[in-house]
C-alpha cells in the first residue's frame, strides 16, 4: 500500500512550466531522494505536496486521501512534515515554542511532551537553550530545530528540502542518522530533496533525478550513480547524442 | 507638581486610547497583511449600538440604559460580531490579493458602515449620559484627575496584560505570534489560517468596542465621525511603532499620546491651534530617522 501517490502532476508559475507530468508513488518507511540542479523543480514537487502551490492538472494521494485543493494545515495534520528550503524558524518565538507548535494537530497533550523529550535527547544543544529566541541560533542549529519541529508532530512522511545545505560534514552525519533511525524504529517515511547524490548513494534507497521540471531519471540510488548516465542526465548530454 | 501629575495622566489616557487602536489594528496586519482602515467605523458602530435608530436630534438610548454588567459585554460582542462578519464576507475574499486591493477593499467598508449609520441616525451628534458620574474628579497627590481618567488607564492596562497573558500562554496566542511572523511556515505545520484570522479579527473588534466605550463616557456624544480620529492616530501609531510589532504599536500610541499633551502646554498660545502640524512633524522625524518604526519586527517583508 503507498503511502504517497502523485499521479501525472503540473504545476505553472504565471507562464512558466515549473513541473511538468511527474508522477511517483512512495511506500511507507521508504527513502526516497529527489536530486537535480537549480531550477529543476524539486521545492515546487515538494511544495505542491505540502498545498502551498496548487498543481494545474493531476492528482496527488496521500494516507489514501485525495489531497488536491486541500489547505496547507490540513495536509499536515494527515501526517505530512514538511521542512521547506530556507529555514524557517520563527525567529521571535522560543525554540521551545518552535517545538510545541509542531504539536499543534495533536490532541494527546501528553505524547506531545514525551515528544518534546525525545527531540531534546536527539538534539541536547536545543535543550539546552529552550527559552531562548531561535533567531539567535547559527544556520546549522536552526536546520536541527526545523527537523525537530517537524518530527514533534509524529509524522508519517517527513519532506526535507536541502538538509544539507550550509551545513558542516559533521552535523549533516548526524542529521542523517536521527532520520535513518526513526525510519528504522517508526517506520517514518522520507522524502528528501538534495542538490547533489553524494547523499543518496550513501544511504540508499530510491532515487529521481529532475531536470528542467520533468523526472529525467528514476531507480535505486546506487545502481543509478554507478555508471554514466546520471551524470548525463545532470547535464542534459543525453539530448546531443 | 499637581500640575505635572495632571499633565501625566492627560497623556497617558489620552495615550491609551491611541494604545488600544494602534495594537487592534497591528493584530490584523500582523496575521493578514492587511491595514484595516474600517477599524475606526467599528468603533462608531459600537458607540450607536448604545442607541435606537432614528434620525431625531434626542438620542433614543436603548442598550445604554443597562447595567454595566451586561452593557460591556454586549458592546464588546457587538464589535467583535461586526469584525469577524466583516472578515467572513469582506476580506477572506480578497486573502490571496495583494496589500492595495485589501486595503482599498477595508475604505469601501469602512464607508459602507459609516453610510449605513448615517441612515439610521442621521449626521448630528447626539448626546448620551453614560456613567457621567465618572467625570467627577478625585484628588491624588493634590491634583484633582477625573475618575474617567485613571479607569481608562486602569483599563487600558488590564486589557494589554490580558493580551499579553493571551499571546504568551495559550496555544492560540502561540500559533497567532507564529501567524505573524511566517504565516505559510505555521500553516504548513497545521495552523489553521480561518480560525487565527477569525479569532484575531474578534479581539480586534473588542478593542475597538472598548474604545468606543471610553470616547462616549469621556465626551457624552455619540458621533459618526468619533472613530475617525482616533483611528487616524492609531493607524500613524503602528506605523511609527513599526507595522506589525504590538509592543511597537502600544509604546508609540502612548508617546503619540504624550507628545500632544506637552504640545498643548509648551506651545504658545498663539501657536496651539496648530498643535497637530507639530505632532505630526514630530512623526515625521521620527520616520526619517527610523523609516521601519521603531520596532520593525523581522518579518515585516511581504507575505509570497
Amino acid at each position: 500500500m503507498s503511502l504517497l501517490t502523485i499521479d501525472n502532476i503540473s504545476v505553472n508559475y504565471g507562464r512558466l512550466t515549473a513541473l511538468r507530468n511527474a508522477s511517483l508513488t512512495l511506500a511507507k518507511g521508504e527513502t526516497f531522494f529527489v536530486t537535480g540542479p537549480n531550477g529543476a523543480g524539486k521545492s515546487t514537487l515538494l511544495k505542491a505536496i505540502a498545498g502551498v502551490v496548487a498543481p494545474k492538472s493531476g492528482t496527488i494521494h496521500f494516507a489514501n486521501t485525495d489531497i488536491g485543493g486541500r489547505t496547507p494545515e490540513d495536509i499536515a495534520r494527515l501526517g505530512f512534515s514538511m521542512v521547506p528550503e530556507g529555514r524557517h524558524v520563527f525567529g521571535s518565538l522560543t525554540i521551545e515554542e518552535n517545538l510545541r507548535l509542531g504539536v499543534g494537530m495533536r490532541d494527546d497533550k501528553d505524547a506531545a511532551e514525551r515528544e518534546l523529550e525525545t527531540i531534546y535527547s536527539v538534539f541536547p544543544m536545543l535543550k539546552d537553550r529552550r527559552y531562548q529566541t531561535a533567531g539567535v541560533l547559527s544556520g546549522g542549529q536552526q536546520q536541527m530545530l526545523v527537523i525537530g519541529r517537524a518530527l514533534m508532530a509524529n509524522p508519517q512522511l517527513i519532506a526535507i528540502d536541502e538538509p544539507s545545505l550550509g551545513l558542516a560534514p559533521k552535523v549533516i552525519d548526524d542529521v542523517y542518522a536521527v532520520l535513518l533511525k526513526l525510519r528504522d524504529t517508526r517506520g517514518l517515511t522520507l522524502l528528501i530533496v538534495e542538490q547533489s547524490s553524494t547523499r543518496a548513494t550513501m544511504t540508499g534507497g530510491r532515487m529521481i533525478l529532475l531536470r528542467g521540471g520533468e523526472i529525467v531519471l528514476e531507480g535505486d540510488a546506487r545502481e543509478l550513480t554507478k555508471g554514466d548516465a546520471l551524470k548525463a542526465a545532470y547535464f542534459g548530454y543525453g539530448e546531443h547524442h | 507638581m499637581t500640575a505635572l501629575l495632571q499633565i501625566l495622566f492627560d497623556a497617558l489616557s489620552l495615550g491609551s486610547l491611541y494604545a488600544l487602536g494602534a495594537i487592534g489594528i497591528a493584530l490584523i496586519f500582523g496575521v493578514m497583511r492587511l491595514v484595516n482602515f474600517a477599524h475606526g467605523d467599528y468603533i462608531s458602530f459600537c458607540v450607536f449600538a448604545l442607541l435606537w435608530p432614528s434620525i431625531d436630534a434626542a438620542a433614543i438610548v436603548f442598550a445604554g440604559q443597562l447595567p454595566a454588567y451586561l452593557l460591556i459585554p454586549i458592546i464588546l460582542a457587538t464589535g467583535a460580531c461586526l469584525s469577524m462578519l466583516s472578515e467572513i464576507l469582506v476580506f477572506r475574499r480578497f486573502r490571496n490579493a495583494n496589500p492595495a486591493t485589501m486595503m482599498i477593499a477595508s475604505f469601501a467598508l469602512g464607508f459602507v458602515i459609516k453610510y449605513t449609520l448615517l441612515m439610521l441616525f442621521s449626521s448630528r451628534p447626539k448626546s448620551i449620559d453614560l456613567w457621567s458620574e465618572l467625570a467627577l474628579p478625585v484628588e491624588i497627590l493634590d491634583a484633582r484627575i477625573p475618575l474617567l481618567q485613571v479607569i481608562t488607564i486602569i483599563i487600558t492596562v488590564l486589557i494589554l496584560a490580558a493580551l499579553v497573558a493571551f499571546l504568551k500562554r495559550t496555544r492560540f496566542g502561540l500559533e497567532m505570534r507564529a501567524a505573524a511572523e511566517n504565516f505559510t511556515m505555521a500553516r504548513m505545520l497545521g495552523v489553521r489560517a480561518n480560525a487565527v484570522i477569525l479569532l484575531a479579527f474578534a479581539i480586534s473588534g473588542m478593542l475597538a468596542a472598548s474604545i468606543g466605550l471610553i470616547l462616549v463616557t469621556q465626551t457624552g456624544t455619540v458621533d459618526i465621525q468619533m472613530g475617525s480620529s482616533v483611528m487616524l492616530v492609531a493607524f500613524i501609531a503602528t506605523v511609527i511603532g513599526g507595522l506589525g510589532s504590538l509592543p511597537g504599536a502600544v509604546v508609540a500610541g502612548f508617546l503619540i499620546g504624550g507628545i500632544s499633551v506637552l504640545m498643548q502646554v509648551i506651545l504658545p498660545l498663539d501657536v496651539r491651534p496648530f498643535r497637530d502640524a507639530f505632532v505630526y512633524g514630530a512623526v515625521i522625524v521620527v520616520l526619517i530617522w527610523r523609516p521601519n518604526g521603531l520596532f520593525a519586527p523581522r518579518s515585516a517583508k511581504q507575505r509570497v
